[in-house]
Protein backbone atom coordinates (compact mmCIF):
# COMPACT_ATOMS: atom_id res chain seq x y z
CA UNK A 1 0.00 0.00 0.00
CA UNK A 2 1.38 3.24 -0.87
CA UNK A 3 2.80 5.88 -3.20
CA UNK A 4 5.09 4.65 -6.19
CA UNK A 5 7.91 5.19 -4.57
CA UNK A 6 6.75 3.34 -1.42
CA UNK A 7 5.92 0.31 -3.48
CA UNK A 8 9.43 0.65 -5.52
CA UNK A 9 11.57 0.57 -2.04
CA UNK A 10 8.79 -1.97 -0.22
CA UNK A 11 10.17 -5.05 -2.81
CA UNK A 12 13.77 -3.98 -2.05
CA UNK A 13 13.16 -3.93 1.45
CA UNK A 14 11.18 -7.08 1.40
CA UNK A 15 8.60 -5.27 3.61
CA UNK A 16 5.46 -2.33 3.50
CA UNK A 17 7.98 1.27 3.94
CA UNK A 18 6.18 4.40 4.75
CA UNK A 19 7.55 7.91 3.97
CA UNK A 20 9.92 9.59 6.43
CA UNK A 21 11.40 5.58 7.29
CA UNK A 22 15.45 5.19 6.62
CA UNK A 23 16.24 2.20 4.78
CA UNK A 24 19.61 0.57 3.66
CA UNK A 25 18.75 -0.83 0.29
CA UNK A 26 20.98 -2.57 -2.12
CA UNK A 27 21.62 -1.03 -5.22
CA UNK A 28 21.28 -2.72 -8.84
CA UNK A 29 23.97 -0.11 -10.68
CA UNK A 30 26.10 2.57 -9.40
CA UNK A 31 26.32 4.92 -12.36
CA UNK A 32 29.54 7.80 -12.62
CA UNK A 33 31.15 9.56 -15.57
CA UNK A 34 33.62 10.79 -16.33
CA UNK A 35 33.92 14.44 -14.13
CA UNK A 36 32.46 12.31 -11.09
CA UNK A 37 34.40 9.08 -11.20
CA UNK A 38 37.41 10.72 -10.26
CA UNK A 39 36.16 11.89 -6.69
CA UNK A 40 34.62 8.21 -7.09
CA UNK A 41 38.27 6.49 -6.92
CA UNK A 42 39.90 8.63 -4.04
CA UNK A 43 36.85 7.79 -1.69
CA UNK A 44 36.99 3.94 -2.65
CA UNK A 45 41.27 4.11 -2.08
CA UNK A 46 40.54 6.13 1.35
CA UNK A 47 37.76 3.19 2.62
CA UNK A 48 40.58 0.40 1.47
CA UNK A 49 37.98 -2.57 1.11
CA UNK A 50 37.68 -4.22 -1.98
CA UNK A 51 34.68 -3.83 -4.47
CA UNK A 52 31.72 -6.09 -3.72
CA UNK A 53 30.47 -6.54 -7.16
CA UNK A 54 32.01 -5.27 -9.84
CA UNK A 55 29.11 -6.13 -12.30
CA UNK A 56 26.94 -3.51 -10.79
CA UNK A 57 29.66 -0.47 -11.45
CA UNK A 58 29.01 1.54 -14.72
CA UNK A 59 31.40 3.89 -15.74
CA UNK A 60 31.31 6.70 -18.53
CA UNK A 61 32.70 9.10 -20.62
CA UNK A 62 30.48 11.93 -21.70
CA UNK A 63 30.96 14.70 -19.87
CA UNK A 64 34.76 16.33 -21.65
CA UNK A 65 34.65 13.59 -24.26
CA UNK A 66 36.75 13.03 -26.46
CA UNK A 67 38.95 15.28 -24.29
CA UNK A 68 38.93 18.95 -24.70
CA UNK A 69 42.36 19.33 -22.57
CA UNK A 70 45.00 18.15 -20.75
CA UNK A 71 43.06 18.03 -17.41
CA UNK A 72 40.27 16.13 -18.60
CA UNK A 73 42.55 13.57 -20.80
CA UNK A 74 44.44 12.91 -17.35
CA UNK A 75 41.10 12.19 -15.74
CA UNK A 76 40.39 9.59 -18.69
CA UNK A 77 43.38 8.47 -18.30
CA UNK A 78 42.96 7.98 -14.47
CA UNK A 79 39.45 6.18 -14.95
CA UNK A 80 41.09 3.88 -17.97
CA UNK A 81 43.70 2.65 -15.43
CA UNK A 82 41.57 2.18 -12.56
CA UNK A 83 39.45 0.06 -15.09
CA UNK A 84 41.91 -1.86 -15.82
CA UNK A 85 43.16 -2.11 -12.28
CA UNK A 86 40.33 -3.37 -11.06
CA UNK A 87 39.21 -5.22 -14.35
CA UNK A 88 35.60 -3.46 -14.25
CA UNK A 89 33.21 -4.34 -17.27
CA UNK A 90 30.94 -1.49 -18.18
CA UNK A 91 33.26 1.67 -19.62
CA UNK A 92 31.26 3.71 -22.12
CA UNK A 93 31.82 6.26 -23.91
CA UNK A 94 29.26 6.40 -26.63
CA UNK A 95 26.85 9.49 -25.44
CA UNK A 96 25.20 11.00 -22.79
CA UNK A 97 25.39 8.71 -19.72
CA UNK A 98 21.49 8.62 -19.04
CA UNK A 99 20.76 7.93 -22.22
CA UNK A 100 23.74 5.24 -22.73
CA UNK A 101 22.26 3.66 -19.40
CA UNK A 102 18.84 3.09 -20.81
CA UNK A 103 19.74 2.31 -23.95
CA UNK A 104 22.00 -0.30 -22.91
CA UNK A 105 19.32 -1.94 -20.82
CA UNK A 106 20.53 -1.11 -17.16
CA UNK A 107 17.10 0.22 -16.29
CA UNK A 108 14.32 -1.91 -15.84
CA UNK A 109 11.24 -0.86 -13.50
CA UNK A 110 11.90 -1.33 -10.00
CA UNK A 111 15.71 -1.20 -10.58
CA UNK A 112 17.49 0.67 -7.27
CA UNK A 113 20.20 2.83 -9.81
CA UNK A 114 22.25 5.44 -8.04
CA UNK A 115 24.12 8.10 -9.86
CA UNK A 116 27.14 10.40 -9.70
CA UNK A 117 25.54 12.96 -11.68
CA UNK A 118 21.83 15.07 -10.73
CA UNK A 119 20.18 13.58 -13.42
CA UNK A 120 19.99 10.07 -12.71
CA UNK A 121 16.45 11.05 -12.15
CA UNK A 122 15.91 10.38 -15.30
CA UNK A 123 15.58 6.34 -14.70
CA UNK A 124 12.50 7.14 -13.04
CA UNK A 125 10.78 7.27 -16.54
CA UNK A 126 11.21 3.28 -16.61
CA UNK A 127 9.21 2.93 -13.26
CA UNK A 128 12.82 2.28 -11.46
CA UNK A 129 14.07 4.60 -8.95
CA UNK A 130 17.51 6.72 -9.69
CA UNK A 131 18.57 9.40 -8.13
CA UNK A 132 22.01 11.25 -8.51
CA UNK A 133 24.86 11.82 -5.18
CA UNK A 134 28.19 12.42 -4.52
CA UNK A 135 31.06 10.83 -5.77
CA UNK A 136 31.82 9.82 -2.60
CA UNK A 137 28.81 7.91 -2.04
CA UNK A 138 29.70 5.72 -5.10
CA UNK A 139 32.81 5.00 -3.72
CA UNK A 140 30.45 3.61 -0.81
CA UNK A 141 28.07 1.47 -2.64
CA UNK A 142 31.40 0.04 -4.76
CA UNK A 143 31.97 -1.16 -1.77
CA UNK A 144 29.31 -2.02 -0.05
CA UNK A 145 26.58 -2.70 -2.69
CA UNK A 146 24.10 -0.59 -0.41
CA UNK A 147 23.08 3.20 -0.24
CA UNK A 148 20.62 4.73 2.71
CA UNK A 149 17.52 6.58 1.80
CA UNK A 150 14.98 8.56 3.58
CA UNK A 151 11.49 7.23 1.75
CA UNK A 152 10.45 10.96 0.83
CA UNK A 153 6.98 11.99 0.73
CA UNK A 154 5.63 12.67 -2.77
CA UNK A 155 3.68 15.13 -5.15
CA UNK A 156 1.42 13.95 -7.42
CA UNK A 157 1.84 15.59 -11.21
CA UNK A 158 -1.70 14.55 -12.45
CA UNK A 159 -1.81 15.73 -16.69
CA UNK A 160 -4.89 14.91 -18.59
CA UNK A 161 -6.13 16.37 -21.60
CA UNK A 162 -4.12 16.24 -25.19
CA UNK A 163 -1.12 18.97 -26.25
CA UNK A 164 -1.43 21.21 -29.11
CA UNK A 165 0.13 20.60 -31.83
CA UNK A 166 3.67 21.98 -31.49
CA UNK A 167 3.27 21.44 -27.64
CA UNK A 168 5.78 18.78 -26.68
CA UNK A 169 6.32 17.58 -23.25
CA UNK A 170 9.00 20.18 -22.58
CA UNK A 171 6.78 22.38 -22.96
CA UNK A 172 4.33 20.78 -20.43
CA UNK A 173 7.47 20.06 -18.06
CA UNK A 174 9.05 23.71 -18.16
CA UNK A 175 5.23 24.80 -17.24
CA UNK A 176 5.52 22.17 -14.34
CA UNK A 177 8.80 23.44 -13.38
CA UNK A 178 7.37 27.09 -12.62
CA UNK A 179 4.95 26.34 -11.06
CA UNK A 180 6.51 24.59 -8.25
CA UNK A 181 9.71 26.58 -8.50
CA UNK A 182 13.29 24.92 -8.35
CA UNK A 183 13.01 23.71 -4.73
CA UNK A 184 9.42 23.00 -5.30
CA UNK A 185 10.08 19.49 -4.92
CA UNK A 186 13.26 19.10 -2.99
CA UNK A 187 13.40 15.76 -0.43
CA UNK A 188 10.40 14.76 -2.70
CA UNK A 189 9.24 12.05 -5.04
CA UNK A 190 7.60 13.30 -7.79
CA UNK A 191 5.29 11.32 -9.36
CA UNK A 192 4.02 11.70 -13.02
CA UNK A 193 0.97 10.37 -14.22
CA UNK A 194 -2.85 11.30 -15.84
CA UNK A 195 -4.13 10.51 -19.22
CA UNK A 196 -1.29 12.65 -20.82
CA UNK A 197 1.68 10.33 -20.00
CA UNK A 198 -0.63 7.28 -20.38
CA UNK A 199 -0.77 7.97 -24.18
CA UNK A 200 2.70 9.85 -24.60
CA UNK A 201 5.58 7.61 -25.82
CA UNK A 202 8.69 6.73 -24.14
CA UNK A 203 11.04 9.91 -25.44
CA UNK A 204 8.60 12.24 -24.65
CA UNK A 205 7.94 10.60 -20.95
CA UNK A 206 11.86 10.80 -20.11
CA UNK A 207 11.59 14.51 -20.13
CA UNK A 208 9.70 14.44 -17.03
CA UNK A 209 11.88 12.44 -14.91
CA UNK A 210 14.94 14.33 -16.32
CA UNK A 211 13.69 17.63 -15.23
CA UNK A 212 12.61 16.49 -11.65
CA UNK A 213 15.95 16.83 -11.05
CA UNK A 214 15.19 21.32 -11.98
CA UNK A 215 12.72 21.56 -8.97
CA UNK A 216 15.13 19.67 -6.95
CA UNK A 217 13.34 16.24 -6.33
CA UNK A 218 14.92 13.22 -4.96
CA UNK A 219 13.13 10.90 -7.81
CA UNK A 220 10.72 11.90 -11.00
CA UNK A 221 8.85 8.13 -11.34
CA UNK A 222 6.46 7.11 -14.02
CA UNK A 223 4.91 4.00 -13.22
CA UNK A 224 5.79 1.45 -15.87
CA UNK A 225 3.10 -0.16 -18.08
CA UNK A 226 2.86 -1.59 -21.75
CA UNK A 227 4.23 1.63 -23.28
CA UNK A 228 7.81 0.64 -21.24
CA UNK A 229 7.32 -3.16 -21.38
CA UNK A 230 7.44 -2.55 -25.80
CA UNK A 231 9.99 0.11 -25.34
CA UNK A 232 12.46 -2.08 -23.09
CA UNK A 233 11.22 -5.06 -25.15
CA UNK A 234 12.35 -3.92 -28.78
CA UNK A 235 14.82 -0.84 -27.85
CA UNK A 236 16.92 -2.06 -25.20
CA UNK A 237 18.77 -5.44 -24.38
CA UNK A 238 17.25 -5.72 -20.98
CA UNK A 239 15.54 -9.09 -19.88
CA UNK A 240 12.44 -9.53 -18.32
CA UNK A 241 10.14 -10.31 -17.27
CA UNK A 242 9.20 -7.09 -15.94
CA UNK A 243 6.79 -6.17 -13.33
CA UNK A 244 4.71 -3.27 -13.81
CA UNK A 245 5.03 -1.69 -10.31
CA UNK A 246 1.94 0.66 -9.34
CA UNK A 247 0.94 2.82 -6.71
CA UNK A 248 -1.83 1.03 -4.65
CA UNK A 249 -3.98 3.70 -2.41
CA UNK A 250 -1.27 6.21 -2.02
CA UNK A 251 -1.17 8.79 0.32
CA UNK A 252 0.06 12.08 -1.07
CA UNK A 253 1.39 14.97 -0.11
CA UNK A 254 0.13 17.15 -2.77
CA UNK A 255 -1.88 16.53 -6.28
CA UNK A 256 -1.15 18.69 -8.59
CA UNK A 257 -3.83 18.66 -11.53
CA UNK A 258 -2.97 20.08 -14.96
CA UNK A 259 -4.89 19.76 -18.63
CA UNK A 260 -2.28 20.37 -20.98
CA UNK A 261 -4.60 21.31 -23.74
CA UNK A 262 -4.35 24.81 -22.90
CA UNK A 263 -0.98 25.08 -22.91
CA UNK A 264 1.01 26.89 -25.39
CA UNK A 265 5.05 26.80 -26.02
CA UNK A 266 6.71 27.57 -22.86
CA UNK A 267 10.38 28.78 -22.58
CA UNK A 268 12.54 28.80 -19.12
CA UNK A 269 14.00 31.91 -19.37
CA UNK A 270 17.39 33.52 -18.25
CA UNK A 271 18.27 33.16 -15.18
CA UNK A 272 16.27 30.21 -13.67
CA UNK A 273 14.95 27.27 -14.52
CA UNK A 274 11.47 28.64 -12.94
CA UNK A 275 11.68 31.65 -15.12
CA UNK A 276 8.70 30.67 -17.09
CA UNK A 277 6.84 32.47 -19.69
CA UNK A 278 4.41 31.62 -23.16
CA UNK A 279 7.03 32.13 -25.70
CA UNK A 280 4.72 34.97 -26.92
CA UNK A 281 6.14 36.71 -24.23
CA UNK A 282 9.91 36.54 -25.34
CA UNK A 283 9.04 36.24 -29.12
CA UNK A 284 11.45 37.76 -31.01
CA UNK A 285 14.83 37.57 -28.84
CA UNK A 286 18.00 37.32 -30.64
CA UNK A 287 20.08 34.60 -29.58
CA UNK A 288 23.64 33.75 -30.85
CA UNK A 289 23.19 30.19 -30.66
CA UNK A 290 20.80 27.09 -30.90
CA UNK A 291 22.03 24.29 -28.81
CA UNK A 292 19.73 21.22 -29.51
CA UNK A 293 21.37 18.23 -27.51
CA UNK A 294 21.65 17.03 -24.01
CA UNK A 295 19.96 14.04 -21.67
CA UNK A 296 16.76 15.90 -22.04
CA UNK A 297 15.89 16.72 -25.47
CA UNK A 298 18.53 15.00 -28.18
CA UNK A 299 16.87 11.64 -28.97
CA UNK A 300 16.25 10.50 -32.23
CA UNK A 301 12.83 11.66 -32.33
CA UNK A 302 14.04 14.95 -30.93
CA UNK A 303 16.00 15.30 -34.04
CA UNK A 304 13.61 14.27 -36.38
CA UNK A 305 11.65 17.16 -35.61
CA UNK A 306 14.16 19.39 -35.98
CA UNK A 307 15.26 17.77 -39.00
CA UNK A 308 11.73 18.06 -40.37
CA UNK A 309 11.28 21.61 -39.81
CA UNK A 310 14.90 22.68 -41.52
CA UNK A 311 14.58 19.97 -44.46
CA UNK A 312 15.60 22.66 -47.72
CA UNK A 313 15.45 25.73 -45.83
CA UNK A 314 18.67 27.68 -44.52
CA UNK A 315 19.71 28.61 -40.57
CA UNK A 316 20.20 32.35 -39.87
CA UNK A 317 23.76 32.63 -41.01
CA UNK A 318 24.47 34.48 -37.66
CA UNK A 319 23.54 31.66 -35.36
CA UNK A 320 25.08 28.76 -34.79
CA UNK A 321 22.95 25.84 -34.59
CA UNK A 322 24.58 23.00 -33.05
CA UNK A 323 23.46 19.47 -32.84
CA UNK A 324 24.89 17.05 -30.56
CA UNK A 325 22.65 13.74 -30.45
CA UNK A 326 22.65 12.43 -26.94
CA UNK A 327 24.26 8.71 -28.14
CA UNK A 328 25.85 7.38 -30.92
CA UNK A 329 23.03 4.90 -31.43
CA UNK A 330 20.81 8.23 -32.19
CA UNK A 331 23.41 9.50 -34.24
CA UNK A 332 23.76 6.57 -36.85
CA UNK A 333 19.85 5.71 -36.91
CA UNK A 334 19.54 9.87 -37.61
CA UNK A 335 22.12 8.84 -40.57
CA UNK A 336 21.23 6.00 -42.00
CA UNK A 337 17.36 7.99 -42.02
CA UNK A 338 19.31 10.93 -43.89
CA UNK A 339 18.76 12.76 -41.13
CA UNK A 340 21.93 13.94 -40.47
CA UNK A 341 22.39 15.00 -44.09
CA UNK A 342 19.06 17.58 -43.83
CA UNK A 343 20.40 19.08 -40.71
CA UNK A 344 24.10 19.85 -42.69
CA UNK A 345 22.58 21.20 -45.82
CA UNK A 346 20.99 23.64 -43.75
CA UNK A 347 23.58 24.91 -42.21
CA UNK A 348 23.83 23.09 -38.94
CA UNK A 349 26.82 22.10 -37.06
CA UNK A 350 26.96 18.09 -35.97
CA UNK A 351 29.28 16.95 -33.35
CA UNK A 352 30.10 13.63 -31.95
CA UNK A 353 27.71 12.11 -28.77
CA UNK A 354 27.68 13.30 -25.32
CA UNK A 355 27.63 16.07 -23.14
CA UNK A 356 28.39 18.87 -25.87
CA UNK A 357 28.13 22.60 -24.87
CA UNK A 358 25.69 21.56 -22.04
CA UNK A 359 28.48 22.32 -19.36
CA UNK A 360 30.63 25.09 -20.79
CA UNK A 361 33.75 22.91 -21.53
CA UNK A 362 33.76 22.43 -25.28
CA UNK A 363 30.94 22.08 -28.03
CA UNK A 364 29.58 25.25 -28.27
CA UNK A 365 30.58 27.98 -25.55
CA UNK A 366 29.48 31.40 -25.24
CA UNK A 367 30.87 34.58 -25.63
CA UNK A 368 29.64 37.28 -22.79
CA UNK A 369 27.04 38.87 -23.97
CA UNK A 370 25.58 36.14 -26.10
CA UNK A 371 22.37 34.44 -25.74
CA UNK A 372 21.47 30.56 -26.47
CA UNK A 373 18.36 29.17 -26.61
CA UNK A 374 18.51 25.45 -26.06
CA UNK A 375 16.85 22.44 -25.53
CA UNK A 376 19.20 21.31 -22.03
CA UNK A 377 17.55 20.87 -18.69
CA UNK A 378 19.20 23.84 -16.90
CA UNK A 379 19.62 27.52 -17.20
CA UNK A 380 22.52 28.47 -14.92
CA UNK A 381 24.47 31.68 -15.22
CA UNK A 382 27.58 30.71 -16.67
CA UNK A 383 27.03 27.13 -17.07
CA UNK A 384 27.14 27.35 -21.05
CA UNK A 385 30.57 29.94 -20.94
CA UNK A 386 30.33 33.19 -19.94
CA UNK A 387 28.99 34.35 -17.18
CA UNK A 388 27.47 37.33 -18.73
CA UNK A 389 25.86 34.99 -21.72
CA UNK A 390 22.32 33.81 -21.17
CA UNK A 391 20.26 30.53 -21.49
CA UNK A 392 16.96 30.00 -22.55
CA UNK A 393 15.41 26.77 -22.46
CA UNK A 394 12.50 25.36 -24.90
CA UNK A 395 11.62 22.64 -26.88
CA UNK A 396 13.34 21.04 -30.25
CA UNK A 397 10.65 22.44 -32.26
CA UNK A 398 11.22 25.61 -30.55
CA UNK A 399 14.81 25.24 -31.20
CA UNK A 400 14.15 24.79 -34.64
CA UNK A 401 11.88 27.42 -35.36
CA UNK A 402 14.02 29.80 -33.80
CA UNK A 403 17.12 28.54 -35.79
CA UNK A 404 15.30 29.81 -38.96
CA UNK A 405 15.19 33.55 -37.87
CA UNK A 406 18.09 33.89 -35.54
CA UNK A 407 15.04 35.28 -32.91
CA UNK A 408 13.26 33.12 -30.62
CA UNK A 409 10.26 31.95 -32.55
CA UNK A 410 7.04 30.19 -32.26
CA UNK A 411 7.15 26.34 -33.90
CA UNK A 412 3.27 26.24 -34.65
CA UNK A 413 3.99 28.70 -37.57
CA UNK A 414 7.06 26.26 -38.80
CA UNK A 415 6.03 23.23 -38.49
CA UNK B 1 37.30 37.05 14.78
CA UNK B 2 34.92 34.66 12.53
CA UNK B 3 33.31 36.48 9.86
CA UNK B 4 29.65 36.09 8.48
CA UNK B 5 29.83 35.27 4.33
CA UNK B 6 26.18 35.76 3.50
CA UNK B 7 24.70 34.49 0.17
CA UNK B 8 21.12 34.58 -1.39
CA UNK B 9 18.34 31.97 -1.94
CA UNK B 10 18.86 29.00 -4.46
CA UNK B 11 22.66 28.92 -4.51
CA UNK B 12 23.65 26.60 -7.12
CA UNK B 13 26.96 24.86 -7.86
CA UNK B 14 27.88 26.19 -10.62
CA UNK B 15 27.94 29.60 -8.69
CA UNK B 16 29.70 27.87 -5.89
CA UNK B 17 32.12 26.69 -8.07
CA UNK B 18 32.04 26.82 -11.97
CA UNK B 19 32.33 23.86 -13.87
CA UNK B 20 34.92 24.96 -15.64
CA UNK B 21 37.21 24.53 -12.58
CA UNK B 22 35.81 21.21 -11.79
CA UNK B 23 38.77 19.65 -13.51
CA UNK B 24 40.80 19.24 -10.08
CA UNK B 25 39.44 17.40 -6.90
CA UNK B 26 42.36 19.13 -5.12
CA UNK B 27 40.63 21.61 -1.93
CA UNK B 28 43.05 24.31 -2.39
CA UNK B 29 42.80 24.74 -5.74
CA UNK B 30 39.10 24.53 -6.41
CA UNK B 31 39.15 27.04 -2.58
CA UNK B 32 41.24 29.62 -5.13
CA UNK B 33 37.88 29.90 -6.95
CA UNK B 34 35.12 29.14 -4.93
CA UNK B 35 32.10 31.87 -5.38
CA UNK B 36 34.35 33.62 -8.19
CA UNK B 37 31.30 35.29 -9.60
CA UNK B 38 28.94 35.85 -6.76
CA UNK B 39 31.50 36.78 -4.66
CA UNK B 40 35.04 37.41 -6.18
CA UNK B 41 36.18 38.81 -2.59
CA UNK B 42 35.53 35.58 -0.42
CA UNK B 43 38.70 33.44 -1.84
CA UNK B 44 40.74 36.21 -1.60
CA UNK B 45 40.16 37.22 2.08
CA UNK B 46 38.19 33.99 3.90
CA UNK B 47 40.37 33.19 7.15
CA UNK B 48 39.58 29.64 8.77
CA UNK B 49 36.97 29.60 10.79
CA UNK B 50 34.81 31.84 8.93
CA UNK B 51 30.64 31.20 8.85
CA UNK B 52 29.09 30.99 5.12
CA UNK B 53 25.19 31.86 5.92
CA UNK B 54 23.13 31.15 3.09
CA UNK B 55 19.64 31.24 1.54
CA UNK B 56 16.99 28.20 1.03
CA UNK B 57 17.78 25.82 -1.23
CA UNK B 58 21.65 26.66 -0.54
CA UNK B 59 23.31 23.97 -2.85
CA UNK B 60 21.17 23.62 -5.80
CA UNK B 61 21.96 22.10 -8.90
CA UNK B 62 24.67 19.24 -9.79
CA UNK B 63 25.45 16.39 -7.67
CA UNK B 64 29.53 17.54 -7.81
CA UNK B 65 30.88 17.42 -4.21
CA UNK B 66 33.28 19.92 -5.94
CA UNK B 67 31.01 22.00 -4.40
CA UNK B 68 31.38 21.08 -0.86
CA UNK B 69 34.88 20.48 -1.34
CA UNK B 70 36.04 23.56 -2.91
CA UNK B 71 34.05 25.50 0.63
CA UNK B 72 35.54 22.82 3.06
CA UNK B 73 39.04 24.18 1.20
CA UNK B 74 38.64 27.52 2.02
CA UNK B 75 38.54 26.70 5.61
CA UNK B 76 35.24 27.96 6.47
CA UNK B 77 33.79 26.44 9.41
CA UNK B 78 30.42 25.39 8.64
CA UNK B 79 27.48 26.42 6.28
CA UNK B 80 24.61 28.30 8.33
CA UNK B 81 21.02 27.98 5.65
CA UNK B 82 17.30 27.98 6.46
CA UNK B 83 17.37 24.78 4.01
CA UNK B 84 19.59 23.07 1.59
CA UNK B 85 19.45 21.38 -1.29
CA UNK B 86 19.21 17.68 -0.84
CA UNK B 87 22.27 16.22 -2.77
CA UNK B 88 24.50 19.03 -1.41
CA UNK B 89 23.42 18.18 2.12
CA UNK B 90 24.10 14.32 2.10
CA UNK B 91 28.17 15.62 0.03
CA UNK B 92 28.77 18.08 2.87
CA UNK B 93 27.50 14.98 5.55
CA UNK B 94 29.54 12.67 3.74
CA UNK B 95 32.74 14.76 3.10
CA UNK B 96 32.56 16.33 6.94
CA UNK B 97 31.36 19.66 5.95
CA UNK B 98 28.97 21.28 9.21
CA UNK B 99 26.13 22.52 7.97
CA UNK B 100 23.14 23.46 10.05
CA UNK B 101 19.75 24.65 8.98
CA UNK B 102 18.90 27.92 10.93
CA UNK B 103 16.52 30.63 9.86
CA UNK B 104 16.03 32.73 12.30
CA UNK B 105 20.23 33.35 12.21
CA UNK B 106 20.06 33.44 8.34
CA UNK B 107 17.46 36.20 8.80
CA UNK B 108 19.37 38.03 11.70
CA UNK B 109 23.12 37.90 10.30
CA UNK B 110 24.62 39.77 8.25
CA UNK B 111 27.68 39.92 6.33
CA UNK B 112 30.69 40.89 8.36
CA UNK B 113 28.88 39.73 11.71
CA UNK B 114 31.08 38.23 14.14
CA UNK B 115 29.75 34.53 14.37
CA UNK B 116 30.34 32.09 16.81
CA UNK B 117 29.22 28.41 16.24
CA UNK B 118 28.87 25.29 18.04
CA UNK B 119 28.81 22.56 16.11
CA UNK B 120 28.02 20.05 19.07
CA UNK B 121 24.62 21.79 20.37
CA UNK B 122 23.95 23.97 17.47
CA UNK B 123 24.09 27.05 19.54
CA UNK B 124 24.93 30.05 16.83
CA UNK B 125 26.12 33.10 18.38
CA UNK B 126 25.94 36.72 16.79
CA UNK B 127 29.00 38.81 19.14
CA UNK B 128 28.24 41.99 16.45
CA UNK B 129 24.89 42.62 18.04
CA UNK B 130 24.33 40.01 20.78
CA UNK B 131 21.71 37.80 19.51
CA UNK B 132 21.88 33.42 19.97
CA UNK B 133 20.08 30.83 17.44
CA UNK B 134 19.79 27.35 17.92
CA UNK B 135 19.66 25.54 14.69
CA UNK B 136 17.62 22.29 14.29
CA UNK B 137 19.26 19.20 15.58
CA UNK B 138 20.65 16.60 12.80
CA UNK B 139 18.72 13.37 12.81
CA UNK B 140 20.63 10.39 15.15
CA UNK B 141 21.13 8.74 12.15
CA UNK B 142 23.34 11.73 10.00
CA UNK B 143 24.79 12.48 13.35
CA UNK B 144 26.53 8.89 13.46
CA UNK B 145 27.66 10.24 9.65
CA UNK B 146 28.87 13.81 10.99
CA UNK B 147 30.68 12.33 14.22
CA UNK B 148 32.80 10.34 12.15
CA UNK B 149 34.19 12.96 10.13
CA UNK B 150 32.41 11.85 6.82
CA UNK B 151 31.30 8.36 5.58
CA UNK B 152 34.68 7.48 4.84
CA UNK B 153 36.24 7.29 7.70
CA UNK B 154 32.96 5.42 9.46
CA UNK B 155 33.22 2.98 6.94
CA UNK B 156 36.65 2.56 8.07
CA UNK B 157 36.14 1.07 11.16
CA UNK B 158 32.48 -0.07 10.57
CA UNK B 159 30.58 -2.21 8.80
CA UNK B 160 27.57 -0.57 6.55
CA UNK B 161 24.65 -1.94 8.35
CA UNK B 162 25.89 -0.38 11.75
CA UNK B 163 24.37 2.63 10.20
CA UNK B 164 21.01 1.64 10.89
CA UNK B 165 21.41 -0.17 14.75
S1 LIG C 1 23.77 16.32 -20.98
FE1 LIG C 1 24.02 18.01 -19.52
S2 LIG C 1 22.48 17.65 -17.94
FE2 LIG C 1 22.69 15.73 -19.09
S3 LIG C 1 24.21 14.52 -17.97
FE3 LIG C 1 25.34 15.70 -19.53
S4 LIG C 1 25.99 17.60 -18.49
FE4 LIG C 1 24.37 16.66 -17.24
Amino acid sequence: MGTLIEEIFARKAGRPVQAGEILLLDVDYIMSHDNTTPLAIKAFRDIGKPILDKNRIVLHFDHAYPAPNVLAAENHKKIIDFVKEQGLPHLLHQGVCHQVMIEEGFITPGAIVIGADSHSNTYGAMGAFGTGLGSTEIGVAWVTGKCWFKVPETIRVELSGQAQAGVYAKDVMIHIAGLLGMDGGTYRSVEFGGEYIDNLPMHERIVFPNMSTEIGAKCGLIAADEVTIQYLENETPAKGPFEMIQPVNPRYERVIEIDVSTLVPQVSCHPDVDNVKPLSQVEGLEVNEVYIGTCTNARYEDIEIVANMLKGKKVHPFTRVIVTPASERIYKKAMQNGLIEILMDAGCTVTGSGCGACIGRHGGILAAGERALTTMNRNFIGRMGSPLSEIYLASPATAAATALTGRITDPRGYL
Amino acid sequence: MAKAWTFGENMNTDEIIPGRYNITIDPLELAKNVFCEVKPEYAKTVQPGDVIVGGQNFGCGSSREHAPIAIKGSQAKCIIAPSFARIFFRNCINIGLPILECPAAVADITEGDDVDVDLASGQIFNRTNGHQYQASALPDFVLKIAEAGGIVNFLKTHDIQDLMT
